[in-house]
């Protein structure tokens, strides 16, 4: 156990990679259509800068960044935008997007190449980070040029790459990291060099042994990079379990990770690092794992940011009969889809199919036993129980003091809840009626 | 901005997909098999009751388990609730009574006492996950109070499966407190013969306190399942053992208190201590939540016990123990606070 990191409390969900953690990366058909919401992350969304009409290229910048904490968009395919208007999105809100009909030669604009890319200063690569509209592509989308640009009063010591992947069923970091470790590693390298820092660590579930291996590999030769094996617990891979299972160190309550000098970056995100310092290449599509038992095959893709999830599930075989459920992300914490008509998006990490025997029923739960199973899991060290409790009986103000807005729904004391309680919809219901 | 819906632009096609709150997978854990867990966990118990005192014990926790599952079914009938008694809870109050009961009573002390167990104490209160008091045991000091005299008369057990022993004898405890450890040992021959018959639980007393063997693999049973924790129970028999060995100490000639002279092991293995700890001190919903505050549960539990035990009027104290403790698991829960991650802020380097 000498090197195995963790945090403590946790679950232990069942965690069905196998259904596609053998299969390498498969190029997705070229979409005939793509639909690009101007808002893929969190911050102000991009304004559009093309018209209904234009001739776009792939690679082409089609939506500005419009503040610090935001991110430009870029067209994945070349063709005409036929449409600027609100679709639905895979986080089940409508949201402006720019749609775009490919004319099927997937011209691409040209991408400045920098092949010198280690001498470039933290600014420049910053810069094109930016440009090339990366966000942290675990899931939460947050603009990846923001987290490298650290407040003087925080200084940061340590970049840890995120491969824990402790969402069960999903694969793409595995692949990625089992498939494309040397450019892991190199985007590591050009992100501690923005931030000036010695120190790189990455951190992988022990379940996946081949990625340890090759990032193990692709370090070799005396570099200041770790490879970490982590235990498998979920959610060892959210930033504040990772970060105190690596350094030990605790990140405070409502605090962010560079408060105590660290930067986390997922593997997706250190790969389109690279691509876009090295080959100017901007943020146009990423891994996806498409999987679950309702899904006739199971894949990992490489898919242009705003193909349709129908159109990526089509190509793997479709859905299976029984297939009850869609969720864009993980089953812990991923949003279920109504419709499957919504586009792929920077953090969409999977595509999860759940049949009908592997979907639980939320609706049918009952009181609170106070077993403390949740307060046993939480890996912040809430008391999920109680704030359930007050949510359901509407003391939002009691719920707040009694550390709400600590919680990120990672849904570990739903999943242990004997009761059945919906306890992150309880959490939630509670946080949108206080101010934090 | 524009609002188009362009609904041609994407095509509809109809999926009768289901849409929730993540996380969307859930364990396997429920309160129904937990429930039936610690249902099956007091079967030893409830084998050794039947080879101590016979049919009787069939006869006395049957009606028990009878009366509260269909009180609970009358009840949520009546107001048109959902039936709730497939969790098996209703059937573990019934369960939990009937160990708790002597052997003789006749068949209307296990009626009231689920009546009042079930209806009285759940029900009204709101149903399983509402309760402040332990059904079973608010059901039992009901029937203690009420009928006093048939509550305390106490059979001496049978060998293997015969049926009652028409002589009737105090507890151990009770000797203990009348007699004091001179006239328990005159009974049992010596200590090590105490300690077996105890152990085993050929001695009187309820159905299922008897036996404290039954009760350890039962409560065995539950740890490995991870349905109990050590907190409640550990902290609640120290407490005992370390009270009765400070205080429980007399010399046997002229009764006076001695010092650190008391036996623990008697305390600990007599009465309803083993089946208070493991069984009734562990019910979730009536206890405190969080580890700490139970530690403070289960001393405050072994407290009581040990000062009705000495100085009160019953030979027995665990019942109001739990039942005095269960008031305050609320203030308990509101007093002990977990420690949040990153709630302190200090940085290791």
């Amino acid at each position: 156990m000498a090197d195995i990191a963790t945090f403590e409390r946790g679950i232990h969900p069942r965690y069905h990679k196998e259904l596609a953690s053998g299969k390498p990366i498969t190029q997705a058909s070229l979409p005939q259509r793509i639909v690009v919401p101007v808002s893929q992350h969190i911050g102000a969304p991009a304004k559009p800068e093309v018209n209904i009409g234009d001739e776009v290229k792939k690679g082409q910048l089609i939506g500005s960044a419009t503040g610090f904490v935001s991110s430009p968009i870029h067209s994945s395919i070349s063709g005409k935008v036929i449409a600027i208007a609100d679709f639905p999105t895979s986080a089940g809100k409508m949201v402006q997007s720019i749609v775009i009909e490919g004319d099927g030669k997937d011209e691409a604009v040209e991408f400045k190449e920098n092949p010198d890319y280690m001498s470039l200063s933290s600014d420049e690569i910053r810069n094109i980070i930016k440009d090339a509209g990366i966000v942290g592509m675990g899931g939460a989308a947050f603009p990846t040029n923001v987290k490298l640009s650290p407040p003087k009063e925080k200084p940061v010591d340590t970049v840890i790459i995120n491969g824990a992947e402790c969402e069960p069923y999903l694969t793409a970091d595995h692949r990625l990291m089992v498939e494309r470790s040397k450019e892991v590693i190199e985007g590591l390298k050009i992100i501690m060099k923005s931030l000036g820092v010695k120190e790189g660590h990455i951190g992988i579930e022990e379940n996946k042994p081949d990625a340890i291996e090759a990032m193990r590999f692709a370090v070799s030769g005396g570099s200041n990079i770790k490879v970490w094996p982590l235990e498998i617990k979920y959610p060892q891979g959210a930033e504040k379990m990772l970060i105190k299972a690596i350094k030990d160190r605790e990140v405070p309550c409502k605090g962010l990770p560079m408060d105590v000098g660290v930067v986390v970056q997922n593997v997706g995100t250190a790969v389109a690092v690279y691509e876009a310092v090295r080959f100017g290449k901007p943020l146009i599509e990423r891994v996806v794992t498409v999987t679950g038992k309702g899904v006739n095959e199971p894949k990992n893709m490489m898919v242009r940011i705003g193909t349709l999830m129908s159109e990526v599930i089509e190509q793997c075989g479709g859905l299976v009969e029984g297939a009850v459920k869609v969720i864009s992300g993980g089953p812990m914490m991923g949003f279920a889809q109504w419709t499957l008509d919504v586009p792929v998006v920077k953090g969409t990490s999977g595509i999860l199919v759940l049949t009908e025997d592997e979907y639980v029923a939320s609706d049918d739960y009952s009181a609170c036993i106070r077993c403390g199973s949740c307060i046993d899991v939480c890996p912040m060290g809430l008391n999920p129980s109680i704030l359930s409790i007050y949510a359901e009986k509407g003391f939002f103000e009691d719920a707040k003091e009694n550390g709400l807005f600590d919680c990120f729904e990672c849904g570990s004391c739903a999943f242990v809840c004997p009761a059945k309680r919906p306890m992150v919809q309880f959490i939630r219901l509670a946080k949108s009626q206080v101010k934090p | 901005m524009i609002i188009v819906r362009e609904e041609k632009l994407v095509e509809k096609k109809e999926h009768p997909l289901i849409v929730s709150v993540s996380p969307h997978v859930r364990g396997e854990e429920t309160v129904s098999r937990i429930m039936w867990s610690v249902n099956l966990a007091l079967l030893p118990v409830f084998i050794m009751s039947v080879y101590y005192f016979g049919p009787r014990a069939v006869y006395v926790t049957g009606l028990c388990v009878l009366a509260c599952v269909l009180s609970e079914y009358a009840f949520q009938k009546w107001l048109r609730r959902k039936v709730t008694i497939s969790d098996g809870s209703a059937f573990l109050t019934g369960l939990l009574l009937g160990m708790n009961l002597p052997p003789g009573v006749p068949f209307y002390i296990p009626l009231v006492g689920s009546v009042v167990a079930i209806i009285i104490t759940k029900q009204l209160f709101g149903g399983l996950g509402y309760t402040i008091f332990n059904p079973a045991l608010i059901g039992r000091a009901f029937v203690l109070i009420s009928f006093p005299k048939l509550m305390t008369i106490w059979y001496k057990p049978t060998s293997a499966f015969v049926g009652l022993d028409a002589t009737t004898t105090a507890t151990p405890l009770g000797i203990l407190k009348e007699g004091g450890l001179g006239q328990l040992l005159e009974i049992f021959g010596d200590k090590m013969h105490l300690y077996e018959k105890l152990f085993l639980g050929n001695t009187a007393g309820s159905l299922g306190e008897t036996s404290a063997i039954a009760l350890l693999i039962g409560a065995g049973y539950l740890f490995y399942k991870r349905y109990i924790t050590w907190h409640i129970p550990l902290s609640f028999l120290a407490t005992v053992g370390v009270l009765a060995w400070i205080f429980g100490g007399k010399d046997i000639e002229t009764g006076k208190l001695i010092f650190f002279a008391g036996d623990p092991l008697i305390h600990l293995l007599s009465g309803g201590l083993i089946l208070g700890a493991f069984f009734m001190a562990t019910d979730y919903v009536t206890v405190p939540t969080l580890r700490k505050g139970q530690i403070i549960f289960g001393v405050g539990c072994g407290l009581i016990t040990m000062l009705i035990r000495l100085k009160g009027g019953f030979p027995e104290g665990v019942m109001f123990a739990i039942l005095l403790m269960n008031c305050f698991s609320p203030l308990i829960d509101r007093q002990v606070r977990t420690k949040p991650f990153g709630a302190v802020g200090e940085k290791k380097k």
